[in-house]
Order: structure tokens, then C-alpha cells, then sequence
């Protein structure tokens, strides 16, 4: 087992490796011209650096005026030391910046996904137990209905509804004007209706797949011939149901779930930009829109080491749940 | 419903459970037909069997007719709807505009014989002279001579000197000419006479000298007409009427002198009227010729501009405006340039007096609600909404399309070759995919996007990059199936088969291996085909993809980020942002369908 992981630990390191070379890569190849016009701008800002400073300092941490391989290098060698260097568009180095926001990303996933898990497998379960009924096709429908909404346009049809015609919730915003002056079950309030929005734009359109995939997967489990045998026996339904087929069913979906922790992460760029709310998502969006080439590199990284961590956590408990994996 | 699939029945555990699901979906099937019964033994091709698989699932068949509607929808009705993808509508609209403004006349009007003669400088020296009560003025090398005829008019000529160290002595003069200058005997009494009344200027044959003194001594100068100063507005009865230097100074003479009604100029005769009232006074002017006389100017100290150039605004508005203004009325009718009775709304500040009427302008249809004329209203930029969604049903199915294509050729090649040959290969190949994989491809199109914006990409190169990227980082999902596939397809007979005709390993993969996944891979492209339809929409949204004026659904969305937008104008986000959701859901349905169609096991 430990093999197995630790197999799997170094391939992943390995593949972090050459992603981060070709995002580097990528990255040499955006012309200089655009480099320095961004550089330039930056250094037009009141309390940025000279440009001449700046260019000096992208060439210390970036290695821009070596070969690629080498600036590689030298940009891997201070990032494994955690220094990115500083925002073009924010102030302050990139880390602080990140770690400024990561959080808010962080507790809106984390609720939005709660919400997933509770809806989506008890449905998906449903809709399995009830194939090629009507609440089989409400819940199908719902699903690819979901996995098919655009989440700007979900989004704004919230907003619409909500706050215009309804005027129940605010725009946008992670909280409201007076959230200092409020109470403190008045501030709990007010962070809940903010985040309201988004946490139901990120369910509604995250929840189809997850809906499926219990479904396929109870599916399978329901047509299992240990099923049969437990209805023979004389089990009654709920038993054979939630004992029986219910825990079987959670042995991938959990698998799944594990590898989408690293995700919540990596902030969710299209929600928070359109409900303007500090984290990582928009303002990496911002970012990358105005051209600061250090946090963007940083993100880039930071979104290829969260996606390897999500499949090297699902391989594992896959591992774990179902030994023949190791072997093979 | 005649149901003869499960009759296709080569001994094959597959087709067994086929057999087996038919009966179980269709238990109340007449189940009459005896076994030698034709229709029973009808065999079915295996593309018949997933057709009839396919269409017998609702969701499919809904699907399909969505996807078939949104083609129609975007290529047929491109070539229908009469408007173009850039196509705008503008509109007349009635708006408070300026016309005209009118003010009481301040300020000293000039006319000179030549621009050389009287620049900008010398009509601020003269301004100066004048207010500190002096009658010459120096300006350059050139002095200037001002001769007031009344408070409001002036006439200043430059002083061409012509007799320095003047001395007069009793009736004696001695002077020293300059430049030969001839002085007559009657010349140089009337200089005489005009020192001792203590003049310093007077008229001899037709030419005005001045006198200025230096110290004791004094110099004489001819004066030459060469500009007049006057506060009078001359406004022309006809538009090509223009007012020259003569035509002004002799007018003004005469308005000066009260002599006569008449005066000439540039070899014709004029008549004018004295107009006076307390407050003001105007002349009309007459052109006189031998047909009689025409009214030919109006000379007034109120002053009316068009605020529009090479507007001619005739005496009557003219007029009709002066009087409002002196009245002090909020409004007033004239003719406007068009010949038609207007009202016109005074809008007086200090001295000044604004004019402006209802105006009929070009505008932008913006934000147009759904007419007969547009059925889903306009956007932003004026057009149509319906058009610019078929258009970008167009963009947005190329580009699903064109996408689809390139990741499929990259998938189904490196694929193919990682699952026939295993080994090194395969694992070269698959960790090529691990690295795809975990490249973000949003970000990254978001930055690359960003670049091009700084470039100036042009519009449709910028499309052609989108779908390059897009394919490049889309790809490793399809590599993944092949693979997968095509592992367990080789240990099969009909490789061992292939191999033992001699085929060349390309043949075996492409011709025989991939063939077989096919099924696979149109589920996987019809599902894929939504994804990039979502992704490019979002881009578009975002304004980093399908840029203006090209339409895509996306960009149309996109005017909803003014809140105004959101708050009014429903009809145009909504019906964008449905056509994305149907589409997508359409491909969606369709891959579930097939899949299900093509392995009846994974239904159950």
C-alpha cells in the first residue's frame, strides 16, 4: 500500500514538474513587448516600483532574459520557496494576496458542495430505485439541465429574480454596506443573504453530475446479484436498500467526493467575479485580465497542483476501498 | 408498434439481453405472432438495432429535434431573416436640440480690406486705445490712427508718415518732407489752420492727415482707411449675400452722417430706413437698381448664430428672435430653415439667448422592445436580436464543431497508438495526458485572450486561436477512451486475425481497432460538443472569446453587466442564454440517448 502511494506521490510530483514548464513556457511565449507594456503600466501606479526595478526584479524571479529551460529553473527554484514575488495589479507579494482570499473561496465551495452531497445523492439514489419512472425523468432532466446551464446565465436570471423584481438579496457583494455596524447574529445574516446566490448558483449547476453519477452507480449496485440474494433471503425493501445496496454505492461515490476536496480550492472564477466576492476565483480572473504575469503564474501552478492532488486522493481511496487496484 | 429486434438473433450473450430488456419493456406486446411469423424473422442491421434503440428513448428523440431546430435555427434562418449579422437600425427621434443662440451685440465687429492690413494683435491694441482714450496706436512698425465717428463705430487707418520735424511759427511752417512727399500751398494752409484750432487731424482732398507731436516738434502722417470698428451686425435678406469692407464702411458712414438716405458701394446704390426705438436702432437696407428697390440687409446690434455651420437663418427668425429676447418670452414661432412654422424655446443665460426647438435626429435603435418589425427587439448596438442569435448559433455550432474535430484527431491518434502499443509508448503517451489534464485550460484561454486584446488580434483570427486552443487542451478525455478501449479490443480474434494477414500496425489501429470504438466516441464527441458550446459562450460572456461585431450567444449575454440592462431589458439576455441551455441540454440528451442506445447493459 505504501508503495502503491508512494508510486503515485512521486508520479504526480513528476507531472507537476513539466506542467509547470509548459505553463512557464506559455508564458515566455506571451511577447515581450506585452511584458514590458504591462511592466510599464504597472510602474506608472502610484507606489509601484520604477520600471527599470520591475523589469529587474521579473528577471530575478522570473529568468526572463535566460533560455527557457534555465529560467525555469530559477523560477522553480524560488517558488518552491513559497516566493512568487509581488502582484503586478495588487499590492504586496502574490502569497499574501492569495492567502488574503483563499478562504472566502474556500467556506463558499465547502457550503456549496455540503449542499450538493445532500441533494444530489439522495436524489440520484431515488431516481435510481424508481428507473424509468416519472421521478426517474424529473430527476434526469433536472441533472442534465443543470450540467447544461451556462453559470453566467444562472447566475443573472438569479440576480434578476431575487434582487430586482423580488428585492429580497443584494446584487452583489460578500457582505453588505453597514456589516460593520450590525449585530452579531445581524452579521451572520447579512454574510448568509450575500452568499445566498452564489452558494445556489454553484449547486444548481455543480449538482447534475454528482446526480448521475450516484444514480449510474446505484444502478449497477441494484442489478448486483448480492441484491437478489438479500430480496430472496426475505429482506425487507428498506434493509436491502440501506443496508445492503446504499453502502455499496458509496464506495465510489465517496472515492469521487475525496478528489473533489483539493478543488474547493481553487475558487469558483466565474460566480465570484459575477457576484463581485474576494476570492481566489475573481481575482485571479482580474488577475489574468490585466496581465500580472506573476499571479498568474502562480494561480496557473497552484490550479494543476489541485488537480493532481484531487486524482492522486481519489487513486488512493480507491486503493484503499477496492484492493485490486494496488495490484495491478 | 412492431418490435422484430430481439429477432436478430446470432447465438451472442449481447443479443440474448437484448432479447431479454425488449421483453422486459414491452411485457404488454402482442405476443400472438408465431415463431415462423415473417415479421419476427426479419433481420436487423446493428446500426437498425441502436436506431431503434435510440428513437424508442424519449429524452433522445427531444434532444435530437432540439439540436435539428437549433440548425435550421441558426443556418436556414441566417439566410431567411432579411437583416444582416451587422446589420443597425437607427430611428427618428424628436429631441430638444440646439438652434440657434442670440445675443445683444457687446463687442466690436471688424472689417478690413485685407487680413495683412488689421491681424488679431492689432484689433487688441485697438480695443486697448480706444478704452484708455487714445487715438493712436502702434502695432508692430506700423501706428494706427483712430478716428471715432460715433461710440460705436470707428474707423482706423494706418499712418504712412510724410513730414517729420513740423514746426509752426506764426503762419509759417517748416517741416521736412519724407519721401518727397508734394505739399501744396493749400496742403500746408489747411495744416496750419487745423494746429492752430489745435486739432490733430483733418481732411484735404479726400485724404485724412494726422498731426501727432514729438516734443516740440510734430510730425505729419497720411492716414489710410484700413479697417472699420463698428458694433453694428449686418444680417444678409438672402443667403448668398455677403457684406464686404466697402459695402460696411460707406453704409456706416452713411448711417453717421444722416446726409442722405442713400450711399454707394462697390458700384451700386443702397437706400436704407432708420429704424429707432428707446432701446435700439436698426436699419433696413434697400438694394436699388432699375427695377426698383429689395430689401437687401438689416443692420442691428443683435447678433445670431446657427449652431450649426453653414445654417442660414433668415431676417424674420432673426427678427421674431430679438423681440422674444426683448420681451423677455419663453418662447416664440418662426420659420425654420425648412419654411415650416416652429416653436422655439428660449433658454436665456446672462446675455446670451439659447434657442432650441424639437429637432428630428438619427438615433441608435437601442434596446428596441419586440416589435412586428424586430421579434425579439434590439441590442445595444441597434440591431436586430433575432438575426444576431441565428449568427450566433452559427459561430457558436462552427466553433463546437471545429473544436470537436481537432481533439478528436489528436485523441483518437494519441489514443490508438498508447493502446495498441503499450509499453513505453503508452506510458509516454498517458503521462503526456496527465499533464493536459491538469493544465487549467479556463485561465489559461483567459490570459492568452487578455494577450490578443493587447495585440489587437484582429476578430476572425482571434476565433481561429480560440478554436486551436480549445482543441489542444481538450483533447486528453478522448485520448483516455480510445486507450481504454483499444486495450481490451486487441486481445481479441480478430486482431490475432489482422496480424496474421500481415497488416501494417497504422492499418491494424486505424482500420480495425478504431473503427470499433466509434460508438464510444460519437457519445463522447456529442457530450463533448455541449461542453465547448458552454465553454465558448462563457468566454464570449466574458468578453475573451467571440469579440464584436461577430455574434456568439455569449457575447450577446454580455450586455447584462450593465445593471440597466438587467433590470429592463429582458428580451436581450433571456432568449440568448435559453438557446445555450437548450443546445446544450439537445447534445446532452442525444450522447445519453446513443449511449444508451449502443450499450443496452449500461442501461440497466
Amino acid at each position: 500500500m505504501w508503495k502503491f502511494i508512494l508510486k503515485r506521490v512521486l508520479l504526480s510530483i513528476f507531472i507537476l514538474l513539466f506542467v509547470t514548464l509548459i505553463i512557464y513556457t506559455i508564458m515566455r511565449f506571451i511577447p515581450t513587448s506585452y511584458v514590458d507594456a504591462m511592466a510599464r503600466e504597472m510602474s506608472m501606479k502610484p507606489g509601484a516600483l520604477s520600471f527599470q526595478d520591475l523589469r529587474k526584479q521579473l528577471n530575478s524571479v522570473y529568468g526572463l532574459d535566460d533560455p527557457v529551460l534555465i529560467g525555469y529553473f530559477k523560477w522553480l527554484s524560488h517558488a518552491i520557496r513559497g516566493n512568487f514575488g509581488d502582484t503586478w495589479y495588487y499590492t504586496g507579494t502574490v502569497t499574501k494576496k492569495f492567502a488574503d482570499v483563499i478562504w472566502n473561496s474556500f467556506f463558499l465551495g465547502a457550503v456549496a458542495f455540503f449542499f450538493q452531497i445532500i441533494i444530489a445523492i439522495p436524489l440520484g439514489i431515488l431516481s435510481a430505485r424508481k428507473q424509468y419512472s416519472k421521478t426517474d425523468y424529473a430527476v434526469t432532466v433536472v441533472a442534465l439541465i443543470g450540467i447544461s446551464l451556462p453559470t453566467f446565465f444562472f447566475a443573472t436570471l438569479l440576480k434578476l429574480v431575487l434582487s430586482v423584481k423580488l428585492g429580497w438579496l443584494d446584487l452583489y457583494g460578500s457582505v453588505g454596506k453597514f456589516h460593520n455596524q450590525l449585530s452579531t447574529w445581524g452579521k451572520f445574516m447579512d454574510i448568509i443573504s450575500h452568499n445566498l446566490m452564489p452558494i445556489m448558483t454553484l449547486v444548481i449547476v455543480n449538482i447534475g453530475s454528482l446526480m448521475r453519477y450516484t444514480r449510474t452507480n446505484m444502478l449497477e449496485v441494484l442489478n448486483a446479484d448480492y441484491i437478489r440474494t438479500a430480496r430472496a433471503k426475505g429482506l425487507s425493501e428498506s434493509k436491502v436498500i440501506n443496508k445492503h445496496a446504499f453502502r455499496n454505492t458509496l464506495i465510489p461515490i465517496v472515492t469521487i467526493l475525496g478528489g473533489t476536496i483539493p478543488g474547493l480550492f481553487s475558487g469558483a472564477m466565474i460566480t465570484e467575479t459575477l457576484f463581485k466576492i474576494e476570492g481566489i476565483g475573481r481575482i485571479s480572473y482580474d488577475a489574468m485580465v490585466h496581465g500580472d504575469i506573476p499571479f498568474t503564474m502562480f494561480y496557473l501552478s497552484f490550479l494543476a497542483m489541485l488537480t493532481l492532488l484531487g486524482t492522486l486522493i481519489a487513486d488512493i481511496m480507491y486503493a484503499i476501498v477496492d484492493p485490486r487496484v494496488r495490484i495491478s | 408498434m412492431a418490435n422484430n429486434d430481439y429477432e436478430n438473433k446470432p447465438l451472442n450473450t449481447e443479443d440474448i439481453d437484448e432479447k431479454r430488456i425488449a421483453r422486459e419493456d414491452f411485457v404488454s406486446e402482442d405476443r400472438s405472432d408465431a415463431l415462423d411469423d415473417e415479421a419476427r424473422i426479419k433481420v436487423l442491421s446493428p446500426t437498425m438495432l441502436v436506431m431503434k434503440r435510440f428513437f424508442r428513448n424519449k429524452l433522445a428523440i427531444a434532444g435530437l429535434i432540439i439540436i435539428a431546430s437549433m440548425f435550421l435555427f441558426s443556418f436556414v434562418g441566417g439566410l431567411i431573416s432579411p437583416y444582416g449579422e451587422k446589420q443597425t437600425f437607427f430611428k427618428e427621434e424628436e429631441m430638444m436640440k440646439d438652434y440657434a443662440s442670440g445675443s445683444f451685440n457687446r463687442e466690436y465687429k471688424f472689417d478690413f480690406k485685407t487680413e495683412m492690413d488689421f491681424s488679431t494683435d492689432a484689433r487688441a491694441k485697438f480695443v486697448l486705445a480706444l478704452n484708455q482714450g487714445n487715438t493712436t496706436f502702434e502695432n508692430g512698425d506700423e501706428s494706427y490712427f483712430i478716428e471715432s465717428v460715433s461710440d460705436k463705430y470707428h474707423r482706423i487707418s494706418k499712418l504712412a508718415p510724410v513730414a517729420e520735424n513740423v514746426l509752426r511759427i506764426g503762419d509759417d511752417l517748416i517741416y521736412s518732407p519724407v519721401n518727397d512727399y508734394e505739399f501744396t500751398e493749400e496742403l500746408e494752409n489747411a495744416i496750419i489752420d487745423t494746429m492752430k484750432q489745435h486739432k490733430n487731424h483733418f481732411a484735404f482732398d479726400g485724404r485724412t492727415y494726422v498731426i501727432s507731436s514729438q516734443g516740440r516738434m510734430s510730425a505729419i502722417s497720411v492716414a489710410d482707411d484700413v479697417a472699420i470698428a463698428s458694433m453694428m451686425v449686418y444680417d444678409a435678406y438672402d443667403k448668398d449675400t455677403s457684406f464686404n469692407y466697402e459695402f460696411k464702411k460707406n453704409a456706416e458712414t452713411a448711417f453717421n452722417t444722416e446726409e442722405a438716405d442713400t450711399f454707394t458701394a462697390n458700384g451700386v446704390t443702397y437706400r436704407f430706413e432708420k429704424i429707432a426705438d428707446s432701446k435700439n436702432i436698426e436699419y433696413i437696407i434697400y438694394k436699388v437698381d432699375d427695377g426698383g428697390e429689395k430689401e437687401y440687409a438689416l443692420a442691428s446690434n443683435f447678433i445670431v448664430t446657427p449652431s450649426m455651420q453653414d445654417m442660414f437663418l433668415d431676417i424674420e427668425f432673426k427678427k421674431a428672435l430679438k423681440e422674444a429676447a426683448l420681451a423677455k418670452d419663453k418662447t416664440f414661432t418662426a420659420k425654420n430653415e425648412q419654411g415650416e412654422d416652429t416653436e422655439f424655446t428660449i433658454y436665456p443665460k446672462d446675455n446670451e439667448y439659447q434657442v432650441k426647438n424639437m429637432q428630428i435626429t438619427k438615433v441608435l435603435k437601442s434596446y428596441e422592445r419586440p416589435s412586428m418589425k424586430h421579434w425579439l427587439g434590439t441590442d445595444r448596438n441597434g440591431m436586430d436580436l433575432l438575426t444576431r442569435l441565428m449568427y450566433g448559433g452559427r459561430v457558436s455550432l462552427i466553433i463546437g464543431f471545429i473544436v470537436i474535430t481537432i481533439e478528436i484527431i489528436i485523441g483518437v491518434i494519441l489514443g490508438g497508438v498508447a493502446g495498441y502499443f503499450s509499453g513505453w509508448i503508452d506510458n509516454l503517451i498517458m503521462r503526456i495526458v496527465d499533464i493536459f489534464n491538469c493544465i487549467p485550460s479556463l485561465p489559461l484561454i483567459i490570459i492568452i485572450g487578455s494577450v490578443m486584446d493587447q495585440r489587437k488580434v484582429p476578430n476572425d483570427e482571434r476565433i481561429m486561436w480560440l478554436m486551436v486552443i480549445m482543441g489542444i487542451l481538450g483533447w486528453p478525455g478522448i485520448a483516455r477512451m480510445v486507450r481504454g478501449q483499444i486495450l481490451s479490443l486487441r486481445e481479441q480474434e480478430f486482431m490475432i486475425a489482422a496480424e496474421a494477414t500481415g497488416l501494417t500496425p497504422t492499418r491494424r489501429i486505424f482500420k480495425h481497432l478504431v473503427p470499433n470504438v466509434i460508438p464510444q466516441l460519437i457519445v463522447l464527441a456529442t457530450m463533448g460538443l455541449g461542453g465547448i458550446i458552454l465553454t465558448e459562450s462563457t468566454l464570449s460572456f466574458l468578453g475573451i472569446g467571440v469579440k464584436f461585431p461577430y455574434a456568439s450567444w455569449g457575447n450577446i449575454i454580455n450586455d447584462v453587466s450593465e445593471i440597466h440592462v438587467l433590470k429592463n431589458y429582458w428580451f436581450v439576455w433571456i432568449p440568448a442564454g435559453f438557446l445555450i441551455l437548450i443546445t446544450v441540454m439537445g447534445f446532452n440528451f442525444i450522447g445519453d440517448g446513443l449511449r444508451d442506445a449502443f450499450d443496452p447493459k449500461m442501461k440497466r
